[in-house]
């Protein structure tokens, strides 16, 4: 394993590699750049400034030292023939999603992404998270159908060969189950990988028909406030929508990053509702119903509702307040040395864009702006990269994030302090990573 | 890909709109951008919306004709729900549905039917479109009434020989029905 540049080192080593090979070493530099904060920030253009040198500079040369200019057997025969469907390499069969399930309800649990083995924004449609009721149902879409009733003047079904011939329209965002990262609610801080602690949440390109065409066409009457939609799985699941939503910027989703939406997230149809909480875009929709008053459905009143120490819970908590994490490094991964290191991680806001990433290598005494992959988008995953030279020392990583509404993702102790530990749902306080003398790291509060 | 039954006007009417197909990220609204579609809906008769719809509403709206007692309700669960929601509604590997200890401000509050759940009409729309897990939709509507008024009847809110229906379900005051504040509902 090896690293033709510093941008793409995303297969961090675990520490067991780490332990086979003694090779993987810190990047070098010649000069020993400023910090930008304490523990050893550096100014996040660092990487962009310096690029493919640095990268050169690094890994790779002791490589190619070492390499023998024979050719791999790779190229000494032909390499396999055309697949109708590419597939991972075997080499990565380890970038999967672990399951949680119910032992007695198989179908009813989550499964996470691995955000600790991924890059970049987009999240793989086979390694998007799952949360379903009741099971995959296993859906013919000739025999789907969608029905829009209740306070509308024209009921209509729309099937999907319908459906499709529909204008279209794309964007890419995030959907976070409500439920991500809730073990922070514990008193003492879970020892994961980011994936398990944080990766019920995905970023997708999701394609589809614009709500408020079809809803225009059954004809909304004026005291319509609500939609309640329907899955068409075991479980019927069913939520409550405001009106707003639904003719804002809700969409019928049939295609995930460019492909029909896979079975586990909701094929043939789905509700997309950019920013909201995960158990309101309803998969395998099959009914949506105008209503004059919310259902007040299991989904929405026992469950997906926050208790607070005052005994009042949280109710209609649909937008996913703004999140960041460090992806890399982050429990798993370890540091192999002092030098020159590059943290990436995260962060999204159900508010729209994300404004600013800080990330502190002191334990929140000094902060540094981190670097943001453009293009920054609304509702969506923001890759957020910079370079840090580790001194050796046991220190402590965390990130915080700032969205366009001007939100700061909150420190644990106040969002506990303002929410008690009893929410369950909508933990999004500011995740710490601590690093030990050794380079390896665990979570911390 | 369905044929249209004109594929000339089918075609000039999505040229018409193919700006609508060009949403960029970059507009926070869909609505605003000229909501109008080719109309291929189908159009659903009274008969069909009735035996697709299944909404129960906190009103009472959508319960249907039926009734049951605890006594009936008891042997349902017995024989369906206690492998995983235990003797009595609680102790299961699923969530606990009765027989609350702990107070919702106590630092281990118990959430259960009777302390947490704001609606009685949530139990009849829940467990008739969800339950049980691996045969939903099979209990006749009578039995969906009896298992509400056992589980009721199990947290104190109902009494034993209530026989639960329509009227009666949507009239039950739930302990915690002011127990929620709502957030991100538009004004």
């Amino acid at each position: 394993m090896f690293y033709a540049n510093v941008n793409e080192m995303v297969g961090w080593p675990t520490e067991r590699e780490v332990n086979m090979n003694q090779n993987l070493l810190p990047l070098e530099f010649n000069e020993s750049p400023e910090p930008v904060a304490g523990g050893g920030l550096l100014d996040r253009r660092l990487f962009l400034r310096h690029g493919i040198a640095l990268g050169g500079l690094a890994v790779m040369g002791q490589d190619i030292m070492a390499a023998d200019f024979d050719r791999p057997t790779w190229m000494l025969k032909p390499g396999l023939p055309f697949s109708n469907y590419g597939q991972p390499s075997p080499h990565e069969k380890e970038v999967i999603r672990w399951v949680s399930s119910n032992p007695a309800v198989p179908g009813n649990g989550i499964s996470w992404t691995p955000l600790h083995l991924l890059a970049g924004t987009v999240t793989p449609s086979g390694l998007h998270f799952e949360r379903h009721h009741n099971g995959v149902p296993q859906i013919d879409p000739a025999q789907h159908r969608l029905l829009i009733h209740g306070m509308v003047n024209n009921p209509i079904f729309l099937s999907m060969d319908k459906l499709v011939l529909y204008p279209m329209a794309s964007r890419f965002c995030f959907i976070e189950c409500g439920g991500n990262s809730n073990t922070g609610w514990h008193n003492e801080p879970t020892q994961s990988s980011v994936g398990n602690l944080h990766g019920l949440v995905s970023c997708s390109e999701w394609t589809g028909v614009p709500l408020s065409i079809v809803l225009e066409e059954a004809g909304l009457q004026p005291n319509a406030r609500w939609l309640i939609a329907e899955g068409a799985d075991a479980a019927a699941m069913n939520v409550s929508i405001p009106i707003e939503k639904a003719l804002d910027d809700a969409i019928l989703a049939i295609y995930q990053n460019g492909e029909h939406i896979r079975p586990e997230n909701g094929y043939p149809l789905r509700l997309l509702l950019p920013g909201w909480e995960g158990v309101t875009q309803v998969k395998w929709l099959r009914r949506l119903e105008a209503a004059d008053q919310p259902a007040m459905t299991h989904n929405e009143t026992a469950k997906y509702t926050e208790l607070q120490p005052n005994g009042k819970a949280r109710q209609f908590t649909f937008i996913m307040e703004t999140k960041s994490v460090i992806t890399h490094p982050s429990p798993g991964h370890a540091l192999h040395g002092p030098g020159l290191y590059q943290i990436s991680g995260l962060a999204w806001s159900g508010r729209g864009k994300i404004k600013k990433v800080e990330v502190s290598a002191d334990g929140g005494k000094s902060w540094a702006e981190a670097e943001l992959q453009e293009p920054v988008l609304s509702k969506s995953f923001t890759r957020f990269r910079i370079p840090w030279h580790w001194d050796g020392r046991k220190t402590v990583l965390i990130s915080r994030s700032v969205d366009e509404s001007g939100y700061m993702q909150p420190e644990r102790e106040k969002l506990v302090l303002e929410r008690g530990k009893n929410s369950y749902f909508h933990y999004n306080a500011q995740v710490s990573w601590s690093v030990d003398t050794e380079g390896r790291l665990s979570h911390v509060y | 890909m369905n044929q249209s039954n004109n594929p000339v006007i089918r075609f000039s009417r999505l040229r018409s709109l193919w700006f609508l197909a060009i949403v960029y990220v970059s507009i926070p609204s869909l609505a605003c951008a000229g909501s109008e579609g080719p109309k291929l809906g189908k159009p659903a008769t009274n008969q069909e919306i009735s035996a697709w719809n299944m909404t129960v509403f906190p009103d009472g709206r959508g319960l249907p004709s039926g009734h049951g007692k605890a006594s009936e309700g008891k042997q349902v669960y017995e024989r369906l729900c206690v492998s995983c929601h235990g003797v009595n509604g609680l102790g299961g590997s699923s969530e606990e549905l009765a027989g609350a200890k702990h107070s919702l401000t106590d630092p281990n509050p118990d959430k259960t039917i009777g302390s947490y759940w704001p609606y009685a009409t949530t139990l009849f729309d829940f467990v008739r479109r969800s339950m049980p897990p691996d045969s939903p939709g099979s209990l006749s509507n009578d039995q969906v009434y009896a298992v509400c008024a056992y589980l009721l009847h199990l947290n104190g809110i109902t009494p034993e020989s209530a026989d639960i229906n329509a009227s009666g379900l949507s009239q039950i005051r739930m302990p915690n029905k002011e127990g929620f504040v709502r957030i991100d509902e538009p004004e």
